[in-house]
């Protein structure tokens, strides 16, 4: 159960690549792996506690009202969310910017409640937003590298935001920012990285079919 | 007596026969870029073309094309050509191959190939480059006066393989950028330069773009409802541009001069893939491209706005097709 779950969520309904839900934070903040990544914790965050708060009440919530009743929940939890990241790292809270609070918006954390949530008991529904949250993540995580590679010539840019000023020398430097490929940065940047990375995955999927 | 043609009988043109011609009508403004700027354009054009054809020829093949038909109809050569010309010369040779990607793949192949394609691949590639190299993209090598020296310096034809960055202080901006800085720093612009006593490489190009388009022209090749109503839609605009605030906006005849005017009038809108085909769609089509070419060359962060401006308007070409097709005798 636990290890089809896990596959769904990092490989076979993949919420970035394969249910294509949550694009507006995955086009719009994978500049750089930071970026990516610090989004991605804070969705996962979210899915799991949403999931998991939703799953008990499943059976008092009427049929009628159910997408108010989600949004409310999962729209308290994200301004958890907001106001600890604030509160943890500035610049970071900076660099993401309205991304934050739009997790409310972000249909894949709506999307869970709905399918699975509200259908199945506390634990299962836990493994399903832990496991879809880091799908997202992973999708997320090689957007931005690609990204900041392409268009900036670095890896692992503006790290030390999310674990303290000691650590800027993890920051990679791999060619000069003056040839960086600009477009790779810019939104249409965005749409043709995960086009390509969904051509990708379709490949594998059409090969292992034959 | 001969008798004269019958219009109602087309001539046999083969697409190998239009595409030698369109060459031939590219090659005088060639001759006036090498005669200013060496011959490296000349070798970026072998290996920019060279590496365009194989591009097709890989992409045909996993496509499962066939591939001699397909290169024949010229359409990647022609591409490569407009694209390289588009670019300063003294481009590194690694960002022309990414812009000839850009054309032929992802713009061309991507969307389904040959017929296929919304957008022109040439300004797809041309608009790559300038949104991600805007320095490398707007420096031009100076050229002060025709020489013919440059015809027999071999040396350049090949010297993009030693030049990896751009050498300053044997750049220059375009008239066009030359305006954006003098507005940006506030000065009028009549104190810059004189349009007349500047007669320089750029224009002398134009005019040799619009000799070729006219030869064009008379082959039947293009007709004039794109070049014309491109052309008189920037005349028509900067004048009223000009009109209210001189200090500001340069006359028609500027705009007509330089940029890609005449190259985008003749060469580059005429394209029949991504263009309008209804002869009042390719007037709207020639009207807008040139009020928003106006628009972003005046009030916009970029010198020259064509390329964005015909890649807006492919956009609209199916909107523009619906509304201009023309009513079949005796239907309501």
């Amino acid at each position: 159960m636990i290890k089809d779950q896990f596959h769904d969520g990092m490989w076979k309904q993949n919420a970035g690549l394969i249910q294509l839900l949550g694009l507006c934070p995955t086009l719009a903040v994978t500049v750089n792996i930071t970026n990516g990544f610090a989004l991605g914790v804070a969705t996962i965050f979210v899915m799991i506690l949403s999931n998991i708060s939703i799953s008990p009440i499943r059976q008092f919530v009427p049929e009628a009202a159910r997408v108010p009743i989600f949004i409310l929940v999962i729209a308290g939890l994200v301004t958890i969310v907001d106001l600890s990241i604030n509160a943890l790292s500035k610049p970071l809270y900076d660099a993401l910017g309205i991304f934050i609070p739009l997790i409310v918006t972000n249909c894949i954390v709506l999307a869970r409640v709905e399918a699975f949530a509200s259908k199945n008991p506390v634990l299962p529904s836990f493994y399903d937003g832990l496991f879809m949250g880091l799908g997202l993540t992973l999708v997320l995580i090689i957007l931005g590298a690609m990204r900041e590679m392409i268009g900036n010539g670095t890896l692992f840019q503006n790290l030390h935001f999310l674990i303290g000023d000691d650590y800027k020398f993890l920051t990679i430097q791999l060619f000069n920012s003056d040839h960086g490929f600009l477009l790779a940065a810019l939104p249409p940047g965005a749409f043709i990285a995960l086009s390509s990375l969904i051509l990708f995955v379709n490949w594998i999927n059409q090969k292992q079919k034959k | 007596m001969t008798p004269l043609d019958s219009p109602a009988i087309k001539k046999n043109m083969s697409i190998s026969l239009i595409m030698f011609t369109v060459t031939l009508a590219l090659i005088p403004a060639l001759i006036a870029q090498i005669g200013f700027f060496g011959l490296q354009i000349l070798g970026n054009l072998i290996i920019g073309i060279s590496f365009a054809l194989i591009l097709e020829a890989v992409c045909l093949k996993l496509r499962h094309y066939p591939i001699k038909p397909f290169l024949k109809d010229g359409s990647a050569f022609l591409t490569a050509w407009l694209l390289i010309i588009s670019i300063p010369s003294s481009t590194p040779i690694w960002v022309m191959l990414v812009g000839l990607f850009f054309s032929i793949v992802i713009s061309k192949h991507a969307y389904g190939g040959i017929g296929s394609n919304p957008f022109n691949p040439a300004m797809i590639g041309y608009a790559v480059l300038l949104i991600s190299f805007p320095k490398i993209m707007t420096n031009w090598p100076s050229a002060e006066y025709f020489d013919f020296n440059n015809f027999l310096n071999f040396s350049q034809l090949f010297s993009m393989f030693v030049s990896i960055d751009i050498l300053d202080g044997i750049v220059s901006a375009t008239p066009l950028d030359k305006i954006k800085t003098a507005l940006f720093l506030g000065e009028p612009i009549n104190n810059s330069f004189s349009i007349f006593d500047q007669f320089n490489a750029y224009q002398i190009m134009s005019i040799f773009y619009l000799i070729g388009g006219l030869y064009l022209m008379i082959k039947k090749i293009i007709t004039w409802h794109l070049p014309v109503s491109l052309i008189f839609s920037i005349f028509v605009f900067s004048f009223i541009l000009n009109q209210i605030n001189p200090d500001v906006f340069m006359p028609s005849l500027f705009h007509l001069m330089n940029g890609a005017t005449f190259l985008a009038a003749f060469f580059i809108i005429t394209d029949p893939v991504s263009g309008p085909t209804t002869l009042n769609g390719k007037i709207i089509f020639g009207v807008m491209v040139g009020l928003i070419t106006v628009i972003i060359r005046n009030f916009g962060g970029y010198p020259d706005g064509i390329a964005f401006a015909v890649i807006f308007m492919n956009i609209f070409v199916p909107l523009i097709e619906k509304f201009t097709q023309p009513k079949v005798f005796g239907y309501e």
